[in-house]
């Protein structure tokens, strides 16, 4: 007992807090970008492997936009409208004609697309990394730190557009068609609702929020043509936590993840932090395979 | 007039041959000619015929996953490069450097990697295995990556490459020469190995796991226990071309650990032809010609997986078979 208390007693308290801060804002973008990939898998079977270059692309066209006119905003939205228009764009070329085969094919599909995607990037604008400057410039003080205002409008920013989201799933028509897809294909099919149209859509809609948590996520760190492949990985491990396809439970298994990383970063490199939700992911798969947060099947 | 089957009306007549006797001309025919190639190619293409048997070395060992028991692995990375590091381990710490003991060490390597990937991830299908081993091959990268004292982290390691050892026999330097003959044996024996593996009856229900799982566990067969051995045996193999590679280049660097490698093994699956064992060699030479052409029309800097990737995407919507698919069911026989 007496050993527990001294380590409770030893914790930092202050950077148990700034870690939690970090720990929930990484976990909104990371919920963001999975929330992208669970739809488009739980309504396609498609696991997209192009996801973090849409991340990626998302972020670029930010740059762009804001190099062009100088709004912060005016990028978030222009960037997620454009990548949603070059997301249905792909889906149509690539994914469509492999609808009704099996679907591996898919993942290697979006895996040509991804490396394409990466390297087109790399050639348009070179390695060196861009910015984009904080909208926001304000901060306050968290302990011994100037925590910015920006970190905590991503996390809000972020939640809202996952719940608005949520909202039109639930009472859009369109939203209404994606859910009648998701539980059964030829039935919907047969009640009218046009499925390829929905596929697209859905890639679209997952393509634009990848690309709006891309801007939001940008001025954190450089943009860079890399800078999708931790996030797709990141966002795999989530969506397999949090249970494929379920969007509630992916982002449960975001911010859970994130914020587990985050207090490993207090005792190691964050580069090995990452080790950490990778065990998280094995004891799932070796306890819970259907994911963490569904209940379990019958 | 009694009707004559077709096969004897042929101008040969009892010439024809069976197939077994058509294969292994072919093989043969293969074999000389790969044999005899470095004694005409000049360096670079010696080095580089050589280079794509060692990743059709890996490519054939991930295709016993996808095209034969219908396993995508996005995880050969990871073996190939513990292979890479076991043999540069055995290479370093035991003076002078001995080529056996850095493939012993490289397939212990490739082989504790290969029993824990297997043992975690062939309790999933399709696509979740194919993301766990994604995720389990990034575990070793970051490993490798951050463990700098013993594998010098982004650096690598490098180190003198083996004496071509053969005791009693032989003892000399590698030439290019003899060091694509020996890539040349290696990678030949493995193929006959892999191709009597897939033969036989374990190679069987591999296939039936391929074709319905469920079906295959009804029969009664314990489907796990040889989703591991087929996960172990093409992780050994995987491991071997990383030994390969190892010696070949002087070099393990952590790059070869990292994701990429394994989507290339796929891409030389694909391109070639899954479940031929032959076709990912195929697959890998199409792509290094291809990218070594680009490279030469564009330019170094013009990234050559722009137009690789384009024709990748093409070959999976028109031609999923590859470019050794329509002699699946004849190589396999």
């Amino acid at each position: 007992m007496d050993a527990v208390s001294h380590f409770i007693h030893a914790l930092p308290l202050d950077l148990l807090i700034i870690q939690t801060v970090n720990g929930i804002v990484a976990g909104m973008i990371l919920a963001l970008v999975a929330s992208g990939l669970t739809l488009i898998f739980g309504i396609m079977d498609v696991v997209n492997f192009a996801h973090g270059e849409l991340f990626m692309l998302g972020a670029y066209i930010g740059v762009i936009i804001v190099a062009a006119t100088g709004s912060f905003w005016l990028a978030l939205i222009g960037a997620a409208l454009i990548v949603a228009l070059i997301g249905a764009a792909l889906q149509i070329a690539t994914l469509r004609p492999l609808i009704g085969r099996d679907p591996l094919n898919t993942i290697l599909a979006t895996f040509g697309v991804s490396l394409v995607l990466q390297n087109l990037v790399l050639w348009w604008f070179g390695p060196t990394a861009r910015r984009i400057p904080e909208p926001l410039g304000a901060s306050f003080t968290l302990f011994y730190l100037q925590y910015p205002w920006y970190r905590i409008l991503i996390a809000a920013l972020s939640a809202v557009i996952i719940g608005s989201f949520w909202l039109f799933l639930k009472y859009g028509k369109f939203g209404i068609w994606i859910r009648a897809t998701a539980q059964d294909r030829v039935m919907a099919q047969a009640m009218g609702i046009p499925v390829p149209l929905v596929y697209t859509g859905v890639f679209a809609i997952g393509a634009a929020m990848a690309a709006a948590s891309g801007v939001l996520f940008a001025p954190l760190v450089g943009v860079s043509h890399t800078m999708g492949l931790d996030w797709v990985l990141k966002a795999f491990i989530v969506v397999v936590v949090g249970g494929m396809g379920n969007l509630g439970g992916s982002i449960a298994a975001a911010i859970f993840i994130s914020l587990l990383e985050s207090y490993a970063t207090i005792w190691v490199d964050p580069s090995q932090a990452v080790i950490v939700s990778f065990v998280v992911l094995i004891l799932t798969l070796l306890f819970r395979p259907t994911g963490l947060f569904v209940a379990t099947p019958k | 007039m009694t009707s004559v089957p077709l096969d004897k009306v042929s101008p040969l007549g009892k010439m024809r041959l069976s197939h077994t006797t058509v294969f292994w001309i072919g093989f043969c025919a293969v074999m000389a000619l790969l044999i005899a190639a470095p004694l005409v190619l000049p360096e670079f293409w010696r080095r580089f015929l050589t280079e794509i048997l060692i990743w059709g070395l890996l490519a054939m060992s991930s295709d016993l996953l996808i095209g034969y028991t219908g396993m995508i692995s996005f995880g050969h990375s990871a073996f190939f490069g513990l292979g890479m590091y076991g043999a540069a381990g055995a290479l370093i710490a035991f003076g002078p450097p001995n080529l056996w003991l850095a493939m012993l060490f490289g397939l212990a390597g490739a082989a504790g990697a290969a029993l824990f990937v297997a043992f975690f991830s062939t309790r999933l299908r399709d696509i979740y295995f194919a993301i766990t081993t994604l995720i389990f091959s990034q575990i070793f990268y970051v490993i490798i990556f951050t463990w700098t004292p013993v594998t010098g982290g982004e650096n690598g390691l490098i180190f003198s490459r083996p004496h071509l050892w053969i005791p009693l026999l032989y003892d000399a330097r590698f030439t290019s020469t003899t060091m694509h003959w020996f890539v040349l044996a290696v990678v030949t024996g493995s193929y006959l190995v892999l191709r009597r593996v897939t033969q036989s009856p374990f190679g069987m229900v591999l296939q039936s796991i391929r074709e319905n799982e469920a079906r295959t566990r009804a029969i009664g067969y314990a489907v796990e226990r040889y989703k591991m051995v087929s996960v172990m045996l093409s992780g050994l193999f995987a491991g071997l071309a990383g030994v390969l590679y190892a010696i070949q280049n002087q070099f393990a660097a952590p790059d070869f650990v990292y994701f990429l490698t394994s989507g290339d093994t796929v891409i030389f699956n694909v391109m070639g032809g899954i479940g031929t064992l032959v076709g990912p060699i195929v697959g890998a030479g199409f792509f290094q010609l291809m990218r070594d052409l680009l490279s030469r029309m564009l330019g170094d800097q013009f990234p050559y997986l722009i137009p690789l990737g384009v024709i990748f995407i093409v070959m999976i919507i028109f031609l999923p078979q590859g470019i050794l698919g329509f002699a699946r069911r004849w190589l396999n026989k």
